[in-house]
């Protein structure tokens, strides 16, 4: 069974669309500024990638009360993608759509609302809906509602390395008999209080900049949004004639430092890239072009040049979280949205935050967007704390 | 196809903090649901909860992990330790990259989240909360993929590692995550399971508000009574297991106890409702057999059913009814049971506490009852193992269950030498 990709959908920063974040990106235009909704002047970040204008859609008002913003992002980017696979699912067997949504934190500015509601008055009461709102599997069951999917959907919580485990496993269920997967992940994480709970991880920017593998390097800025891909069985996009197939998911790894935060391990980053790579057995110079993880923390940035050197000596390296903001395991899976256009338009975007390699960063970035033969790309990304993954996508033979 | 069995079982539940106690809590049919004293109850409309009388200290934490660690954590922490030592495994480098972690948790740091919200708001004065006063720990609260990761850092597992989330069917779609790395090669030895300490204001109001909890204060140690006719709700919980999944040629190389092989598991969703359940029980049915056909069993196969049975009015008559649609005939006849009646709905966890206890009835060949059981609903007219176990051969045992956002999952333990 080979598991590929035929739609994709983007609500980021970058454009709410994958044809605006690809121009986005291959302008190399940031679209991170300052926060705008809500007052972050007293919080030690006040710069974020936020998605511009409303983001509620066609969400009509009864689902809106029902669920956070979060979620909106999430029917956006999956009715987006739905219609660029072509899927008409009123002829798909129900049981043959999966979700498979990655999540870190849950509907946060919902259940800041609640938490406020339940401590500020004597009755300790919230809604009727905050059971079903605020929880890490909110929007995986209002999609697998919306869509009639009744597969085996599943949660993913590994920080940022969800975006790439989403599509991991979506292969894996593919494999197994589940034809058709939605897959990806968005986080919302731009409300007070789960700015303050970032803040308290230490890897937030001071200096309110993202700048991964530059000497300035001192963190990251939040971004909100993500990327909802269909994985599709290839048997199954060819039968019904699918307008395109992006890409294969051709080999995935994922490992754990085994170590806490402040101690990556490029030994175990390094496997995982591996593993992937020998999944597909893809040989490190096949592939064209590595999209990394990115963080913008000193340490990190070096664990990983280390592995990218140690796995692959040289390679391009291409990265665009800087123009978006951190979205986790929303930006892992938007980077997987980035390499399949890359793919399509055989062109590889410039690569963005860095103007001086940080010592031990020397990769070879990409420095302006050019054509050229793209087939093979390798998206690193790492969750908190200590989670690596990896994924090989190919053009579809 | 590689195999995968059961090589060591721990737990954290309330009224039996590890896993003797546990199955001898269980098999006595006793109940541990009681009056909540984790937080001032008295607001609420449901006031009593199945509590684990939990020390860190005396579960071997250090001082360190007390501090970083959420109280789910935690026990996952002790369920692991207690599991990896059964199991006998002695891990060098070579086997912790083919070692990986897999926990499930449906609703992770809430209680902490909830404490720290309360402070850094001024007791909920404040929108723009203060982060000056927040905990270091807070972002671990917010995110809790540190519960699988602080598993693997206490072992230095470098294999895949990841927290499911799929609401009240979290722990069983954990283990079988796990199975599946195990299957495809991925991984040889998984730490898996759940933990959940959801006991906290915010929980107890967000179930008063759908009145899914019991409002029977009165009588906490009878509150929970799955599948009797005055049933009135679920009893919330709190707790953890862990259980080590093996490849079978791996776990026969050296020699480890064996409990049971996992041998089916499927999960489904209704793709109807967040928290309703229609009537007919079809896509945990659906479930239920795919589970089977994929251990080749037939209906008359099952020797158990640990059943979802939380209590609620909708959910146990869902799945009687999907336990006739797979069963036929022998949905009259296998013993059911729900072992919520004696350690209450632990929400993520209970899954994993349920894949323990089948374990445990397989190696035990006992099937624990179902608790507080005095009256027949004319909805719910299977045999439920009333009030008190039974000793019979289990050699092939089926749990289900249901969560929130429509999740419907089933998995199949059966014991090794009764594999075909």
């Amino acid at each position: 069974m080979t598991a590929v990709i035929t739609g994709i959908g983007v609500v980021a920063p970058s454009g709410r669309s994958a044809a605006e974040h690809w121009d986005t990106v291959c302008a190399g235009e940031s679209r991170v500024g300052p926060i705008t909704l809500f007052d972050a002047s007293r919080y030690g970040t006040r710069t974020a990638g936020q998605v511009e204008g409303d983001v509620k859609g066609d969400v009509d008002g009864r689902l809106l009360v029902q669920t956070d913003r979060w979620t909106w992002m999430g029917f956006d980017a999956a009715a987006q993608a739905l219609a660029d696979a072509a899927l008409d699912l009123s002829t798909v067997d129900p049981y043959d759509l999966a979700v498979v949504q990655a999540a870190s934190s849950g509907g946060n500015q919902f259940g800041q609302s609640e938490l406020q509601k339940l401590w500020s008055k004597p009755e300790r009461r919230v809604g009727a809906y905050q059971s079903i709102a605020w929880f890490y599997a909110a929007t995986t069951g209002q999609l697998s509602i919306r869509h009639q999917a009744k597969g085996p959907s599943n949660v993913l919580v590994s920080e940022s390395a969800g975006g790439l485990d989403s599509l991991q496993h979506a292969a894996r269920l593919v494999s197994r008999g589940t034809p058709i997967v939605l897959t990806g992940g968005l986080e919302a994480p731009l409300c007070p209080y789960a700015l303050a709970c970032q803040l308290a991880s230490g890897r937030l920017s001071p200096a309110d900049e993202y700048r991964p593998f530059d000497a300035a390097a001192s963190g990251y800025v939040p971004g909100e949004g993500g990327a909802v891909l269909v994985v599709e069985d290839l048997e199954h996009a060819l039968a019904r004639g699918a307008p395109v197939i992006y890409a294969e998911i051709a080999g995935w790894g994922s490992t754990h430092d085994g170590t806490h935060a402040g101690q990556p391990s490029s030994r175990q980053y390094g496997r995982a890239m591996r593993l992937a790579l020998d999944r597909s057995a893809t040989r490190p110079e096949e592939v064209d072009v590595v999209i990394p993880d990115a963080l913008g923390v000193p340490e990190y940035d070096r664990a990983e040049s280390e592995a990218i050197r140690d796995v692959f000596g040289s390679v391009p390296v291409t990265t665009h979280k800087p123009l978006t903001g951190r979205m986790y395991q929303g930006g892992a899976a938007l980077d997987a949205v980035t390499a399949v256009l890359a793919l399509r338009h055989n062109t590889v975007p410039v690569s963005t935050g860095v103007t001086q390699p940080a010592p031990g960063c020397e990769l070879d970035f990409v420095p302006a967007t050019t054509s050229s033969t793209v087939d093979k790309l390798l998206i690193g990304a790492r969750g908190f704390d200590g989670y690596n993954s990896s994924v090989v996508l190919r053009r579809a033979a | 196809m590689r195999r995968t069995v059961v090589t060591g079982i721990g737990v954290v539940a309330p009224g039996g903090v590890n896993r003797k106690a546990f199955w001898s809590m269980l098999t006595d049919g006793r109940t541990a649901t009681r009056r909540i004293s984790l937080f001032d109850p008295t607001p609420f409309r449901s006031q009593v909860a199945a509590e684990c009388d939990f020390d860190p200290v005396e579960a071997g934490l250090s001082a360190k992990d007390i501090r970083r660690c959420d109280r789910y954590v935690q026990f996952a922490l002790a369920a692991a330790a207690e599991a990896v030592a059964e199991s006998g495994l002695e891990f060098d480098e070579e086997l912790l990259d083919r070692t990986g972690v897999v926990l499930g948790s449906a609703v992770g740091g809430t209680t902490a989240l909830e404490n720290e919200y309360v402070v850094l708001s001024d007791t909920g004065r404040d929108w723009l909360v203060d982060p000056a006063y927040a905990s270091p720990f807070l972002y671990q609260a917010l995110v809790p993929s540190s519960l699988a990761a602080d598993v693997a850092v206490r072992y230095g597992a470098h294999g895949p590692v990841q927290v499911v989330s799929t609401g009240c069917t979290s722990g069983i779609d954990a283990i079988g995550y796990a199975h599946q790395l195990v299957q495809d090669g991925e991984a040889d030895v998984v730490i898996t399971g759940a933990a959940e300490s959801p006991l906290s204001p915010v929980t107890a109001a967000s179930f008063d508000a759908i009145k899914a909890t019991t409002p029977d204060n009165d009588h906490p140690e009878r509150a929970s009574r799955p599948f009797d006719r005055d049933r009135t709700g679920f009893v919330l919980g709190e707790g953890g297991a862990v259980l080590i999944l093996e490849e079978l040629e791996h776990a026969r190389r050296r020699g480890a106890p064996i409990y049971c092989e996992v041998t089916g598991y499927a999960a489904r969703s209704n793709g109807f409702h967040m928290t309703g359940l229609r009537p007919d029980g079809i896509e945990m049915s659906v479930a239920i057999d795919h589970a089977m056909r994929q251990a080749r069993l037939d209906p008359q196969d099952v020797s158990y059913i640990c059943a979802h049975g939380s209590g609620t009015r909708q959910n146990d008559r869902h799945e009687t009814a999907a336990f006739k649609r797979s069963l036929g005939e022998h949905a009259y006849r296998v013993p059911i049971s729900s072992i919520k009646s004696m350690i209450g709905h632990s929400l993520g966890a209970i899954g994993a506490l349920e894949m323990a206890a089948c374990a445990l009835a397989i190696s035990g060949n006992t099937v624990p009852p179902t608790a507080n059981w005095a009256n027949r609903d004319p909805e719910c007219d299977l045999d439920y193992t009333p009030n008190t176990a039974r000793e019979l051969p289990v050699d092939v045992a089926l749990s289900v269950g249901s969560g929130f956002g429509g999740f419907q999952s089933a998995m199949i333990f059966q014991r090794l030498e009764a594999v075909t």
